[in-house]
């Protein structure tokens, strides 16, 4: 492993888990008011997916 | 003269979390961790990841974005199929066209992507069992995944005692129609919920195994962990001059990000106006590139490696994960068990993935015939089991399965990708579709993005697109001209392309007879109202 490999590795993964990271974090910290608007209104969700299914 | 109705579909995501691991799980495939490594150690190591990075921030999360805003702007005009959401985009006679498209490719994808995935899960289940510990016989791992799949010859899968992949495709294809039947939220999102976490953690212990190997052969002290890593990832820059390495690249990105196959346009046309799509685009898209770069680049080729040497970055994406790689568990220390966890992982991120690619069918047989769900089921069932049927019975030599994969599941999706993008950038417009990504955004995306989407991202995909039949088309061409197998396959596809244009055209009339477009407003037209402080 090379000093330039070790660069673009680290570099490269470190890129990615930090993207990756601040969305989630973004996502978790998401104010519960606006949680709550941002799924559907209800607390569960009735989809109907089989009830009319005939 | 009729109003305008809307017809609001009863499938809706059940959460934040489930949309992106549904869109995440999409996208997350054996590409991943067969795909990417292979690609990489053929076009320069590290070097690759410069162009892969760029292509990443030009090409692939801008289009992410265009084809999230695009789904849910879609779905918010009661439209969940890619036929009625180009429509209610492009009022033009060929959106419709356009949009079977983005029918036509999740579906066929589907039919041989099965078949794949029921590959992982047979392998899976012979590590369990013992079967695939076959010692350090590089031919014997060759012949058991010729015999499994069929290779020798034409309808071998149907001979006596060579058919237990057919009882691995039957059970996955229940599988996936079982999940999709339970519907969006009670089905995928339920399903992804815990398959992603699974897999995450399946992957961390195989790569945990893999960077602790050490040099497990003595005499070979460069193929060692270290030496393994470096074949992976130390550069060779010449490469960079090299187009193929460009075109290799943006290439993988546009491919492990699902973009162009019609199915994130789908799921986020159940998403509701106010629900965000840019912080959940951006965190699909990431979730999707820790596996691609941070486990499938830590395991595969290193791992392979290690074990094989050099070679390791001469295996095409099947080669190195049913032949190379049953070497590598051959050899390594836990490796039935780690041979199952990888498997059983690949089987995990392929389910989630086919999962994604039935969802645009069923939306697009629901709203556009009124089938409710038994029969969309059962209708795409019977078409899609005579197309896994087709792949599975022309096994000799994988032809029909190229051919598929080709044909629609690379140059398509090319052609998809780019009719999507013109869609986003020159009909929808970027100053409308600007405030519709912002629409219950949760970050800002910059204004830059809009304009990379309009002029960049066009022009960087045609490239591509070129480049690509360039180098690819004119070999398929001979394949087709000289083998029965392929020139079925090419009739076959037509024949499909022909069936799902001629639904479309029947259901946009319908569409058009209910009304349904009336109240649209004509896009450009729409006075583009800040929303953001």
């Amino acid at each position: 492993m090379t000093g330039a490999g070790w660069f673009i590795m680290v570099v490269s993964i470190s890129s990615v888990m930090g993207l990756l990271a601040f969305s989630l974090f973004k996502i978790l910290n998401l104010p519960a008011i606006e949680a709550e608007e941002n799924i559907q209104s209800q607390p569960f969700i009735d989809t109907h997916d089989t009830v009319d299914a005939d | 003269m009729a109003q305008g109705s809307k017809r609001k579909s009863p499938e809706q995501w059940g959460s934040r979390i489930g949309v992106i691991l549904a869109v995440a799980g999409s996208a997350v495939g054996l590409g991943n961790f067969l795909r990417f490594p292979g690609q990489a150690a053929q076009n320069g190591g590290g070097a690759f990841l410069i162009p892969y990075f760029i292509s990443l921030l030009l090409l692939g999360i801008p289009l992410c974005w265009a084809e999230w805003t695009m789904g849910r702007y879609g779905g918010s005009k009661g439209f969940n199929s890619a036929p009625g959401i180009f429509s209610a985009i492009w009022r033009n006679g060929l959106a419709k066209y356009a949009g079977a498209l983005g029918v036509m490719i999740p579906l066929v994808i589907y039919m041989y992507y099965v078949v794949i995935e029921a590959w992982c899960l047979g392998y899976a289940y012979n590590y369990l069992t013992g079967a695939l510990q076959m010692g350090a016989q590089p031919e014997a791992y060759s012949n058991f995944f010729n015999q499994f799949v069929g290779v020798e010859s034409n309808g071998f899968l149907y001979t006596g005692g060579h058919s237990q992949v057919l009882g691995f495709i039957v059970f996955t294809f229940l599988l996936n129609f079982i999940l999709v039947y339970r519907g969006v939220s009670k089905g995928i999102e339920a399903f992804c919920k815990w398959a992603i976490p699974v897999m995450a953690i399946s992957a961390v212990c195989v790569l945990t195994r893999v960077l602790t190997l050490g040099t497990p052969d003595p005499s070979r002290p460069e193929q060692s962990v270290l030496g393994g890593l470096g074949f992976m990832w130390n550069p060779d820059f010449e490469a960079l001059k090299d187009p193929k390495t460009w075109l290799a690249a943006a290439g993988q990105v546009f491919f492990t990000l699902s973009v162009g196959f019609g199915v994130i346009i789908n799921y986020a046309s159940y998403l509701n106006r106010k629900d965000d799509v840019a912080l959940s685009g951006l965190t699909a898209s990431s979730m999707n590139e820790f596996f691609e770069v941070c486990l499938g680049g830590m395991i595969t080729l290193p791992a392979a490696f290690i074990f094989l040497g050099a070679t390791a970055g001469s295996f095409g994406t099947f080669s190195l994960g049913f032949n190379a790689l049953p070497n590598v568990f051959a050899l390594m220390p836990g490796g039935q068990f780690f041979g199952f966890l990888w498997f059983f992982m690949l089987f995990l991120a392929a389910v989630t993935s086919s999962l994604s690619m039935l969802q645009p069918a069923i939306a697009f047989l629901e709203e556009g015939f009124e089938l409710k769900r038994h029969a969309s089921v059962a209708v795409l069932g019977l078409i899609t089991a005579i197309g896994a049927g087709f792949v599975v019975f022309f096994s000799e030599g994988l032809v029909a399965l190229d051919m598929f994969d080709f044909w629609v599941g690379t140059l398509l999706i090319f052609v998809l990708g780019m009719v999507q993008v013109f869609l986003y950038g020159w009909v929808f417009g970027i100053e409308r579709g600007e405030v519709e990504l912002h629409q219950g955004a949760h970050i800002r995306v910059p204004r830059l993005v809009q304009y990379i989407l309009k002029y960049v991202s066009p022009l960087f995909l045609g490239a591509i697109f070129i480049a690509f039949c360039i180098n690819n088309v004119p070999n398929y061409i001979e394949t087709i001209s000289r083998n029965p197998v392929a020139l079925l396959s090419i009739f076959f596809l037509l024949l499909i392309l022909g069936f799902v244009g001629l639904l479309a055209h029947i259901a946009h009339k319908r569409w058009v007879q209910e009304g349904r477009f009336q109240d649209m407003a004509i896009p450009g037209k729409h006075s583009a109202e800040k929303v953001l402080p």
